[in-house]
């Protein structure tokens, strides 16, 4: 079951203004109480969507988006693979924003869904310009760290371990670090508390 | 060259380098809790792989046990099948289980250091992002998800890049009434939630010498709090003190050998840093959030800051939580009704914190009209705490003493919020919603704070009780 190299990422965006948007607004604690993911994509931002009509996850010109567009330190506080997963569950497949909680990030490497950073005045470009053309197409190249809308390209940051992981198709780590092989049994070895002291 | 405690252990724990420039880093203690771990057994089976090191992985349960009545089958089904499904992965692998009723159950950030499984100098991994706890005992220790969970279970070891390292210099004397929890506070509101993103922590300086292993504890739980993904504690004589003895420590002439280890693994003298900050102790004062993150707090004496004397790009949260709390800028929240004081977690659920609040409430009783809450962090914490007559002081004082779990830090079990109930909180999260009411209210503060508000029945400045 090998991952399949991710290039690059077209479709329609969703934007979710606010800094600081947590994993347990994503996804509410009381829905954890499950053994598996899911049916996670129906109770995303669950609370906000109850409280907030005009939430853009209620807005049906946003249904069928792939990536969703954010603000600053998306995803931040509680490590809960759930809110990854609900997302794309809902069909989110790249995020773009100014900056992410750093676990969110990894979660969201591990299951396929790449995160670009943008400086802040691109970041609220698209913000804006997304929420006036619900309908037009974004492409993400990674290869480039390039996002394109229309007639503009901006230029993206992305960790270069995880851009590397998605180019390579190694996103999904744990094929890669079985390949070590016996070289993790002799680290173990080599440990004073494993090997005793 | 000289080296810091990051550096040493990132370097022992280096299997190789990954092609995509990560490194891959054994993990030295692996903790699984029910809530996130299911989940990565069911991809285990899916891809037909077995556990590597079953005996370097630990289970408890913590977020759903009930506090009150916890004989199983649970009344909620959800968490009787979450219980269910953590003994089932335990049997089947061979993964040892501190399970309900054994004595050895808690928090699992409280359970292992007190079991002395957390370590100087090993890599700790854990399905929670408060696995930054661990780094007080000089452990690096990162929050993971469940895939990552997948990784550790199938290989014992995570892809990671390493991260830059931040000192915090804490220098000075904690006034009386102010506590680890009001230092981690004031750090996360000056640096900001995000401000520690893609650095580790070295907490340091002569404030943090001081400090007793458990509030050390509370320090680094709240790392990630404000953004940073790891925080630790040199090895020293407090850290050694407190591991002697423990049942997974080193025992004899081992934990001689052991110190010796681990006072080597600490950071060298003149190690170099890719930032520093400082922060004097002496000028701290109790502090209580406002708002729906760990960075919007004030000094308990201080006004909330008004909003037009921020940055443009904060303006918009801090208009959401003002309204989501119903605060107003310039209020001061001394004063502040409470319907609800809940004192545990694991950033506030050991003995020395329980103790604190009983200092507290030994002088009074919970307001009428309001709900009150101990929970400690572990059947270890509750049983030393009642060896110690902590519970009847409680009692007497009009709190609910209950069974250990994470309980009102996240509201998954059925100590909940309920609507716009305001909550004095010892725990760590002030997020909306987080308390188990989508439009439940968190005030963050210290466990003496928190037990002074129960009997005030509103916010007060713990130093004026115990003076
Ligand atoms: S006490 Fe709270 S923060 Fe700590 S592990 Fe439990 S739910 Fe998480």
């Amino acid at each position: 079951m090998k991952p399949m190299p991710v290039r690059e990422i077209r479709g329609r965006a969703i934007p979710l203004p606010g800094n600081d948007i947590d994993t347990d607004r994503i996804i509410p604690g009381r829905f954890l109480r499950c053994v598996t993911f899911e049916g996670l994509e129906k109770h995303v931002f669950e609370d906000d969507r109850q409280q907030y009509e005009d939430h853009p996850f209620n807005q049906e010109r946003y249904r069928g988006a792939s990536i969703l567009v954010v603000e600053r330190n998306f995803g931040c506080g509680s490590s809960r693979e759930h809110a990854p997963q609900a997302l794309f569950r809902w069909g989110i497949r790249a995020i773009v924003g100014i900056s992410f909680g750093e676990i969110f990030f990894s979660n969201c490497t591990a299951i396929g869904i790449p995160c670009l950073t943008l400086d802040e005045s691109d970041a609220y470009w698209l913000l804006e310009t997304v929420s006036h053309h619900p309908d037009e197409e974004l492409s993400i190249d990674l290869e480039t760290v390039t996002i394109r809308m229309g007639e503009r390209t901006l230029r993206a940051t992305m960790p270069e371990g995880a851009r590397q992981q998605f180019l390579q198709g190694t996103w999904d780590s744990t094929q890669t670090l079985l390949e070590a092989g016996e070289a993790i049994d002799r680290l173990a070895r080599r440990l004073p508390y494993i090997a005793g002291f | 060259m000289a080296e810091t405690l990051l550096d040493k252990v990132w370097r022992l724990h280096t299997v190789r380098e990954l092609p995509s420039g990560q490194t891959q880093l054994f993990v030295g203690l692996h903790l699984i809790h029910e809530v996130t771990s299911p989940q990565a057994f069911h991809m285990l089976r899916e891809r037909g792989l077995k556990v590597r090191f079953p005996e370097r992985t630990f289970a408890t349960m913590d977020h759903i046990v009930p506090t009150d009545e916890q004989t199983r089958p649970f009344a909620d089904p959800l968490a009787e099948q979450m219980a269910a499904a953590l003994i089932e992965n335990c049997q089947q692998y061979g993964i040892p289980l501190f399970d309900i009723g054994s004595g050895r159950q808690g928090i699992v950030h409280v359970i292992g250091p007190e079991l002395g499984l957390t370590q100087p100098g090993m890599t700790i991994a854990c399905g929670d992002s408060h696995t930054s706890t661990h780094g007080a005992l000089g452990a690096l220790a990162f929050g993971i998800g469940t895939s990552q969970i997948r990784d550790v279970l199938a290989t014992q070891c995570l892809a990671m890049s390493k991260p830059k390292l931040r000192r915090l210099l804490i220098e000075g004397t904690l006034p009386r009434g102010v506590y680890a929890k009001d230092v981690i506070l004031a750090i996360i509101h000056r640096l900001g939630v995000k401000g520690g993103v893609g650095y580790a922590y070295e907490y340091a300086g002569s404030a943090v010498a001081a400090m007793s292993m458990e509030e050390r504890l509370t320090l680094c739980n709240m790392t990630i709090e404000g953004g940073a993904r790891v925080g630790y504690v040199n090895p020293d004589r407090v850290t050694f003190e407190y591991l002697k003895g423990r049942p997974y420590a080193p025992q004899g002439e081992a934990f001689h050998r052991a110190v010796a280890w681990w006072k080597q693994i600490a950071s060298d003298p003149d190690a170099t840093y890719d930032d520093e900050v400082r922060l004097d102790a002496t000028a701290l004062q109790p502090m209580v959030t406002w708002g729906i993150n760990p960075g919007q707090s004030v000094g308990v004496n201080d006004p909330i800051p008004d909003p037009r004397t921020l940055p443009e790009s904060e303006r918009a949260s801090y208009e959401e939580a003002l309204a989501f709390m119903s605060f107003r800028p310039g209020q001061r929240l001394i004063g502040t009704p409470i319907d609800v004081a809940f004192i545990g977690s694991c950033t506030n659920g050991r003995l020395s914190d329980l103790r604190a609040a009983a200092e507290v409430a030994r002088r009074g009783k919970v307001a009428a009209g309001a709900r009150a809450l101990v929970v400690p962090g572990s059947e270890a914490v509750a049983r030393a705490a009642e060896a110690e007559g902590l519970h009847e002081i409680f009692q007497q004082a009009g709190f609910q003493w209950r069974r250990a779990g994470c309980s009102m830090c996240l509201g998954m079990n059925p100590d909940r919020l309920r609507g716009r109930e305001i909550c004095a909180s010892s725990s760590n999260r002030n997020f909306k919603g987080r308390q188990g009411s989508p439009t439940g209210r968190t005030l963050l503060m210290s466990p003496a704070m928190v037990a002074a508000a129960a009997i005030a029945g509103q916010v007060i400045d713990v130093r004026e009780v115990l003076s």
